[in-house]
């Protein structure tokens, strides 16, 4: 089990007048490997959640177990949680900080306290992973491009190899070919490395595309936990949340009520258009 | 952590205290940090306490608020009072070790001293709480009026505190969010020695350098974008108005330094 909590409660500025209880009595449990996205409209939680992942913030009430270490446990070296757990937050772009790309990829797996050679050999990894070619290692990473500023710092996070890799929004204001590029190397990254990959994403059909399993977050609780087919089945709750389903089935429900027998559990673009075409074989 | 700092620690609420102009209000807290130093003797601070646990009952803040920032400062006050002390000369030795002597008259002006520090905190404590940071720099910039003449640029000056406040709260966010993106990456913020603590601030102080260079870009061109243009021929839509209430205050305050200046004499 790569991560579970148990009841875990946690309350912002706890005894001021301006408390906030931000998640309420969590029970989740996620297996090693799994593809998860959440969703959730703004202020539902999420951030506070994802945060409890790598030990950034420790329950107010409740346990949580990161690949078997408990938050809760005084002795606990938070570095090494945080080795395991790579968070990747909104606009990461927004860390950079050093003089080259290379050097900045470098830092987190040089507070690791590896070898030169090793944190060499993890910078030229990672940066490969997310496609950014050797040519580019000794520009100022504030040179580059939106999208690419932003592969270079998911990439900081990738070369610390971590077992948990958590991205909060990374496709956020980017445009659709910096998004598929992202999205693509996150698809690729678990297919090959097997980690547990966790998603946070306002974008449905993304989230569609992509996971196995949504936690939808509600006002600081776990409203929905499934398959994606399962969650989006629920349309009319999830807009009561502020969410939607992807827009897809909107269409094929649209089209259903126009009398075409057209299935309505599709997820993406790509199975709708080929749902639609398959009818319209069979009718002639 | 830093989600607990308050800067610009206003209190909201509905008082007599908080509805006068600010400008009275920056006048009179002059005034009176004035009237402090004009006093000097015990007599003068019994006055300042009764007229200041009025003002603090008026204003609806509670005690506690006020008396925050004298922990601030107390590090200073011990000092002041320490260095008053030991250091006072006088003719009524109380008790002495090798050449430093404690003497009645040093212990008597060691309470004046403590006194009047605590008062000035809890003045100026009671303006910022009562008073919005956007009042607070529409009375600076109609105080600072009349120095136009002599080149000095009020209403840049007001719009310049003005943004500066804005921006504090929105600052220690994002530092936050950075600190927290890092220590993700392995940083650690506090351990090692100063030089190690110095070194560990960059990748915190670069991020946050460049972010508040394009918070400026930007918040510069929305204003540039909507024709702003500094303080000529601009118009307000709250325009400040003495009233009734804040002659009373002028009154009071008035009288308060007049009691001070009586207080030397009694």
């Amino acid at each position: 089990m790569a991560i579970i909590f148990n009841g875990v409660s946690h309350v912002y500025g706890e005894g001021s007048p301006f408390k906030r209880v931000a998640i309420n009595n969590i029970n989740l449990h996620i297996k090693k490997g799994e593809f998860i996205g959440i969703i959730g409209h703004t202020g539902s939680g999420k951030s506070t959640l994802i945060q409890h992942f790598n030990g950034l913030l420790k329950p107010t009430e409740g346990e949580v177990i990161i690949l078997g270490k408990n938050l809760n446990d005084k002795e606990l070296s938070l570095k090494e949680i945080r080795q395991k757990v790579g968070l990747v937050f909104q606009y990461p772009e927004h860390q950079l900080f050093e003089t080259t790309i290379f050097k900045d990829v470098a830092f987190g797996p040089e507070n690791m306290g590896l070898s030169k050679e090793e944190v060499d050999k993890r910078v030229r990894e990672a940066l490969e992973m997310v496609g950014i070619g050797e040519d580019m290692y000794d520009k100022s990473p504030f040179d580059l491009s939106g999208g690419q500023k932003r592969r270079v710092a998911i990439a900081g996070v990738l070369a610390m190899k971590p077992e948990i890799l958590i991205l909060d929004e990374p496709t956020a204001g980017l445009d659709p070919r910096g998004r598929d590029e992202i999205l693509g190397q996150i698809q690729k990254l678990h297919k090959s490395l097997g980690i547990t990959v966790i998603l946070v994403s306002h974008s449905m059909e993304d989230i569609a595309k992509l996971v196995d399993r949504i936690i939808v977050m509600y006002k600081g609780r776990i409203a929905l936990d499934g398959s994606p087919a399962k969650v989006f089945k629920n349309d009319k709750e999830l807009e009561k949340m502020g969410l939607a389903a992807p827009q897809i089935m909107y269409i094929m429900k649209a089209l259903r009520k126009k009398g075409l027998e057209v299935p309505v559990d599709v997820l993406t673009v790509e199975e709708g258009a080929k749902a639609i075409a398959a009818l319209l074989k069979s009718q002639k | 952590m830093i989600r607990d700092i308050t800067i610009g620690q206003y209190f909201p609420a509905e008082s007599w205290i908080h509805k006068l102009d600010p400008r009275v209000k920056i006048m009179s807290t002059l005034i009176f940090i004035i009237a402090l130093f004009v006093a000097n003797r015990y007599i003068g601070y019994l006055f300042t306490f009764i007229f200041m646990a009025t003002v603090i009952y008026l204003s609806k803040v509670p005690v506690k608020y006020m008396l925050k920032g004298i922990k601030a400062i107390l590090v200073i006050i011990i000092l002041t009072v320490a260095l008053n002390i030991f250091m006072t000369p006088g003719e009524k030795v109380l008790w002495s070790y090798k050449s430093i002597n404690i003497t009645a008259e040093g212990l008597y002006i060691a309470g004046i001293m403590a006194l009047r520090l605590i008062f000035l905190i809890i003045g100026s404590s009671v303006l910022t709480l009562t008073t919005s940071p956007i009042q607070l720099t529409d009375g600076l910039e109609k105080l600072l009026n009349p120095f136009k003449k002599i080149g000095i640029p009020a209403h840049e000056i007001a719009m310049m505190m003005t943004i500066a406040l804005r921006f504090i709260p929105i600052l220690l966010e994002e530092t936050d969010k950075i600190m927290k993106a890092q220590m993700a990456r392995g940083a650690d913020f506090e351990s090692g020695g100063i030089i190690k603590r110095a070194k560990s601030l960059i990748p915190l102080l670069v991020p946050l350098f460049i972010s508040a260079f394009r918070r400026a870009d930007e918040l510069a061109m929305a204003m540039e974008a909507r024709c702003y243009r500094g303080g000529e021929n601009r118009t307000r839509m709250k325009q400040l108005k003495i009233k009734k209430q804040d002659y009373v205050a002028m009154v009071s305050i008035g009288l308060f330094m007049g009691i001070m200046i009586v207080s030397r004499f009694i």
